[in-house]
């Protein structure tokens, strides 16, 4: 079970080409992480749709084998 | 099945003003991510109708679906979504949250 921060990173900037994704890893124990991702991309939308770009990214596994992820979205400067 | 189970959805968040679909209880929150939402809302004095998907598989499924979210807690006000644990933690710190219950006529008592 779980994911490492490497695949996590991976599958949001395969879904998201100009992302800039700091993951952090909350506990050390490879289950619960943070993710700071930043979009030109996200411009123009709700905070729930750049959620729901990052949870499309991942294809499925977000509530499944990762369990917590906490995510924040950004537009750059 | 899954129709019904929208329709029962859908009449929760019409006939209530804040809803939050989350694992136990306002009382009784059985998981980390919940009591979050709990809490803040708490904090703000906002009264909501708690909704147990721990009780029930196929609203457990269905709000995933309806909502296109994968995740619970899921807080819905005045039948619209706003997001789950981590977008209401950023609101509220930010005060989104307080200018979104004012602009919808919310109730609450702390302008954080």
């Amino acid at each position: 079970m779980g994911m490492d921060a490497e695949h996590i990173q991976a599958l949001i900037v395969q879904g998201i080409p100009d992302a800039k994704v700091e993951i952090t890893d909350l506990r050390g124990d490879g289950d619960h992480y943070a993710a700071h991702i930043i979009s030109a991309s996200f411009e123009g939308l709700s905070r729930v749709q750049q959620h729901q770009r990052v949870y499309q990214a991942l294809q499925g596994r977000m509530g499944n084998e990762l369990h917590a992820l906490a995510i924040q979205t950004a537009t750059p400067e | 099945m899954e129709n019904i189970v929208f329709d029962q959805i859908k009449k929760e968040i019409a006939s209530h003003d804040v809803v939050l679909f989350m694992k136990g209880t306002g009382v009784f929150p059985q998981c980390g991510f919940s009591a979050a939402v709990v809490q803040t809302l708490s904090e703000m004095g906002v009264s909501f109708k708690d909704i147990n998907i721990l009780e029930d598989q196929t609203m457990r499924q269905a709000i995933k679906d309806f909502s296109q979210w994968p995740t619970i807690p899921q807080l819905y006000v005045k039948g619209e979504f706003v997001g789950g644990c981590d977008i209401v933690r950023e609101m509220a710190e930010t005060g989104e949250l307080a200018q979104m219950f004012d602009a919808k006529g919310i109730s609450h008592s702390k302008a954080a």
